[in-house]
């Protein structure tokens, strides 16, 4: 019974991945090369909208190196030519009748190397008859606004749909008493995750067995592999999806995208493995996209500052196929968060979605399924609130933040927040990053002619999705198993259905084991992202990987520490009532000189001991684990800027996150997730949108256009933290990966309309560039989703430089 | 066309097409695939090595230009049984999360402090400000870089006093802490 002594498991542990990482030997998709290869190219619609006369392969099936050209009508033939999305709509594989968008997918070449496969789409000629786009969202349901899709029976508009949350009636009575109603129009605009690594894969299907093995840079493997059974008509068990390492994921890869199935029609056709990456364009331009709401905003307050209600209408654009990745019951994702942290009356919402000849998605990017968009409006209209009160935007939320002895807390939504200090957590903001003197400074700074801005944003997220009974995606609950074995010598192998995109799970989930179980971390180890060696489970994506997978190891270890209790007992010669587990054993109560490790008690859980009742041998366990609740981390973050008057340039300053997520397994890691997200939050409110012209022509489809911050545009971010643990998680984690990005944005947002102050600038739109500050400096804030006029003759953001 | 180029010390004579890009001579025809592809457009970094002396973005070389030079990837960092400072700064201060760009940034790193040993915060983002990455949001990869800077200055002062690249290789522990 010797041993090291007991330490926590938790703490900022290197990472067990970053060994193969710095020596350059981890294994992305495109690393993996199978003998026999071929390799696939996708030739996309240079046109947004218009109809397809032809597509003739003629020439590139006689291209020496070409092994097969698959077409639309290939796959009609193989009734794969339409595939479902994640949102209960259907999304072209390969075109058939129509293009919808700019980069749309309308044949795949598969050759012997991926030059040839390029050079052999330039042959495919395909003949187009061009039809009117509809690109501007807020003209997609004007009458007569070509129908983008037609392919379903009946459609005469581009409506996709309409939904509410919240007591409208409520919602109007307290307005109308109220003393203060202060309106916003507002646009989160188009952005893309743009992961470092594209998306790909390798389908290799084995013609004698039938097995295909699909290797992918998925985000959800168990999620992909019944998708693909659904679809192709194959048996699941003949499936095996292998996500290896992926060059991160933030949403990104969470849909299965056309370029999946191809490569798999690509090896049913040529009965050799067939390799797919996307380029960079393709990637920015075709797959799936995040935000693309427009939001009009109300909030209703007393003239003392109590905030009593607010009122929103948003259109969101959902772009040419609704390929939203979210609970199916929430077709607008978890907007309906959009009350925030605050003690409100009543809240209501109306959402409705359109069609439009752009990319499909909406529901991507670090958003936990479009908190970003609820969390942006409500911390906008708080500061704007604020303006008009002409408060202090700190004092206005202080005075009106929910209280800790309110949780648990039901908003006006219906959304059940489980535990929170949130004045707290803003103090320590406050205080950490010196608010009076900050305020002091930015009025000497005004009085020379200064552009400073500092602003606030408080945010409540709602990550780990979720309760089965409210929460599936494809009628799949979102509850994950978690398998662990604890090997004679005491090492353990914990498999989980979630899958690492650099979140680093081989590293905390084996810490979560290794503390539950009193062992070291270096003994646990993390099996994922392979559907043949893990429990099924719908994936990492909403910040669910701790939430949910994490209270799985959990669940999953306690459950082998209570049988290890047994075998102790009958070790010990003692009544397992009497034993308690204390510094990572399992003891006679009172008696530490009686006890056994978990190592001792494996090795006697597979040897010939007499074992009680109930313990048939070993230690292994599995469980699933279905959320009671979601997790719902907070955090108060400030923001520094200075804004160049003469340019319109803003730099930011300073960069203060006070995150609450609960108990942190490894604080690195979390601290390292908030900087990434911050990162992201910074470029959304300042440099990153996609942009169309007229005739839908995408404008972001390279990194020469699309511009993500660097190092230079980055303050080094400071941190601090509160720690409110999760009442019902089993270790108290709330998750982190999305916080940032969406607590962040708005901060950045309020800062830079604090700095513009002076010129009576009360809002401008993302991205903040240098050209949309001058406009908003000039009093000619610019449309950001458009590069041409919009209907209201607002000029699109190249009309104005 | 035939071209010998010589890679991480080893020299390699391929036949390749002249269009072949210097990433997909080392990836695919080497199997050198610690040097990552990520946008064509010599914007993201994840490509680069060193040609020669140079971190170059190995997206926009053609391998026919590497005819005749040395060419160093994350590969060839280090020594047998040894991490450069720069690897193990980056393991230490948590500078990669999904490891993507790192092995780019650690090149660019190396020559930094190959020229510049004891640079600036500010002078380690302009030198890495030619690379994106999309998780860590750069503050832990400045503080990788000066975690090298700092291990290899204590050598130069007399031997590190400890903490520093271990000669049998790096091995992640439960207790290790962050830079």
């Amino acid at each position: 019974m010797t041993g090291r002594p007991y330490r926590s498991a938790y703490g900022p542990a290197q990472r067990k991945e970053d060994a193969r990482f710095i020596r350059g030997r981890g294994t992305f998709v495109d690393d993996v090369q199978l003998p026999g290869m071929l390799h696939g190219a996708i030739l996309r619609s240079p046109l947004a909208h218009a109809r397809i006369l032809s597509v003739d392969p003629a020439a590139a099936e006689a291209h020496p190196k070409v092994k097969a050209v698959i077409t639309g009508e290939t796959l009609a033939a193989r009734n794969l030519a339409w595939m479902p999305t994640l949102s209960q709509d259907v999304q072209a594989v390969l075109a058939t009748d129509k293009v919808r968008f700019q980069g749309q997918e309308v044949a795949f070449v598969v050759a012997e190397d991926r030059y040839s496969a390029r050079d052999a789409l330039e042959l495919i000629n395909v003949e187009y008859e061009p039809l009117p786009p509809v690109i501007d969202a807020e003209r997609a349901l004007d009458p007569g606004a070509a129908v983008i899709r037609d392919d379903i029976a009946g459609k005469a508009d581009n409506h996709l749909f309409d939904w509410a949350a919240g007591d409208q009636a409520a919602t109007d009575a307290a307005f109308a008493g109220a003393d203060v109603v202060v309106t916003q129009d507002m646009l989160y605009p188009r952005v893309h995750p743009a992961p470092l690594e594209t998306c790909g894969a390798i389908a290799d299907l084995d013609e004698i067995s039938g097995k295909l093995t699909m290797w992918s840079t998925s985000q959800a493997p168990h999620a992909h592999r019944t998708l693909y059974s659904l679809f192709l008509g194959l048996p699941e068990h003949k499936i095996r999806v292998i996500s290896p390492d992926i060059g991160g994921g933030f949403g990104n890869k969470a849909p299965v995208y056309p370029g999946y199935i191809c490569a798999i029609v690509g090896s049913m056709v040529t009965g050799r493995p067939v390799k797919w990456m996307e380029d960079r364009s393709e990637n920015l331009m075709s797959t799936a996209f995040a935000r693309d709401y427009h939001m009009h905003g109300e909030i209703a307050a007393t003239r003392d500052g109590t905030i009593l209600a607010l009122r929103v209408k948003a259109l969101a654009d959902h772009g040419a196929f609704n390929g939203a990745a979210q609970p199916t019951k929430f077709p607008a994702g978890f907007f309906g968060m959009f009350s925030g942290s605050y003690d409100l009356r009543a809240a209501h919402c109306q959402v409705t979605g359109v069609y439009t000849n752009k990319a499909p998605g909406g529901v991507a990017y670090s958003c936990s399924f479009r908190i970003t968009e609820a969390v942006y409006l409500v911390e906008r209209m708080v500061d704007l609130l604020a303006g008009e009160l002409d408060m202090d935007p700190a004092q206005l939320r202080l005075k009106n933040l929910l209280r800790p002895e309110q949780f648990p807390h039901t908003t006006p939504t219906g959304w059940e927040y489980d535990s929170g200090d949130y004045a707290r957590t803003l103090r320590v903001a406050l205080d950490a990053v010196g608010y009076p003197a900050l305020r002091k400074e930015q009025a000497e700074r005004r009085g020379r002619g200064e552009l400073m801005g500092i602003g606030i944003s408080f945010f409540t997220e709602a990550v780990g999705a979720g309760p089965r009974k409210h929460m599936d995606i494809l009628g799949l609950g979102m509850a994950d198993g978690a398998d662990l074995r604890v090997h004679p010598t005491g090492k353990a192998v914990l498999a989980v259905s979630c899958q690492t995109q650099g979140q680093g799970h081989e590293t905390t989930f084996a810490q979560i084991v290794a503390e539950e179980l009193g062992l070291s971390v270096d003994d646990v180890e993390v099996v994922h992202g392979d559907t043949d060696r893990t429990p099924f489970g719908l994936g990492t994506y909403g910040s669910r990987s701790t939430p949910v997978s994490g209270a799985a190891a959990a669940v999953v270890a306690r459950k082998v520490r209570e049988r290890a209790r047994l075998v102790a007992a009958a070790m010990l010669e003692a009544s397992a009532d009497d034993l308690e587990w204390t510094g990572g054993r399992w003891q006679v109560r009172g008696d530490p000189a009686q006890g056994k490790t978990l190592a001792e008690i494996a090795m006697a859980a597979h040897s010939s001991l007499d074992l009680p009742e109930g313990v048939i041998g070993h230690l292994d366990a599995d469980t699933v684990y279905n959320p009671p609740n979601l997790t719902y981390p907070y955090g108060a973050y400030i923001c520094v800027v200075d804004v160049d008057p003469g340019t319109g340039v803003v730099q930011v300053r300073r960069f203060m996150a006070v995150d609450d997520c609960g108990v942190r397994i490894n604080p690195m890691i979390v601290e390292g997730q908030i900087h990434g997200g911050l990162a992201d939050g910074l470029g959304m409110a300042l440099m990153q949108a996609i942009t169309f012209d007229s005739d839908g022509n995408c404008l972001g489809g390279s990194f020469m256009d699309y511009l993500l911050p660097t190092s230079v545009e980055c303050p080094s971010w400071e941190l601090a933290e509160t720690v409110t643990p999760c009442p019902h998680h089993p270790i108290g984690a709330k998750g982190v990966g999305e916080s940032a990005t969406v607590g962040s944005p708005a901060a950045v947002v309020n800062a830079v309309m604090d700095a513009l102050r002076p010129y009576g600038v009360r809002h401008a739109d993302m991205p903040l560039t240098p050209a949309n500050v001058w406009s908003a400096i000039q009093g000619t804030p610019v449309r950001t989703d458009l590069a041409f006029n919009g209907w209201d003759g607002r000029a699109g953001t190249n009309e104005c430089t | 066309m035939q071209i010998t180029v010589t890679v991480n010390e080893a020299a390699y004579t391929r036949e390749v097409e002249p269009r072949l890009l210097l990433i997909h001579f080392l990836r695919d025809d080497l199997g050198l695939t610690g040097s990552h592809w990520g946008c064509d457009t010599s914007n993201c970094g994840a490509c680069v090595v060193w040609l020669d002396e140079t971190p170059v973005k190995s997206c926009t070389v053609l391998a026919a230009m590497a005819d005749g030079h040395r060419v160093r990837t994350v590969e060839g960092m280090g020594m047998p049984g040894r991490l450069d400072p720069v690897q193990e700064g980056f393991s230490r201060c948590h500078g990669l999360q999904c490891g993507f760009c790192t092995p780019g940034m650690m090149l660019t790193a190396r020559w930094l402090l190959d020229h510049n040993p004891d640079p600036t915060p500010g002078e380690i983002r302009e030198a890495l400000s030619g690379q994106v990455c999309r998780c860590t949001g750069y503050e832990n990869i400045v503080r990788s870089v000066q975690w090298a800077a700092q291990y290899e200055a204590a050598g130069r002062d007399g031997g590190p006093s400890g903490g520093g690249p271990g000669e049998t290789g790096h091995g992640p522990t439960a207790t290790g802490v962050t830079g």
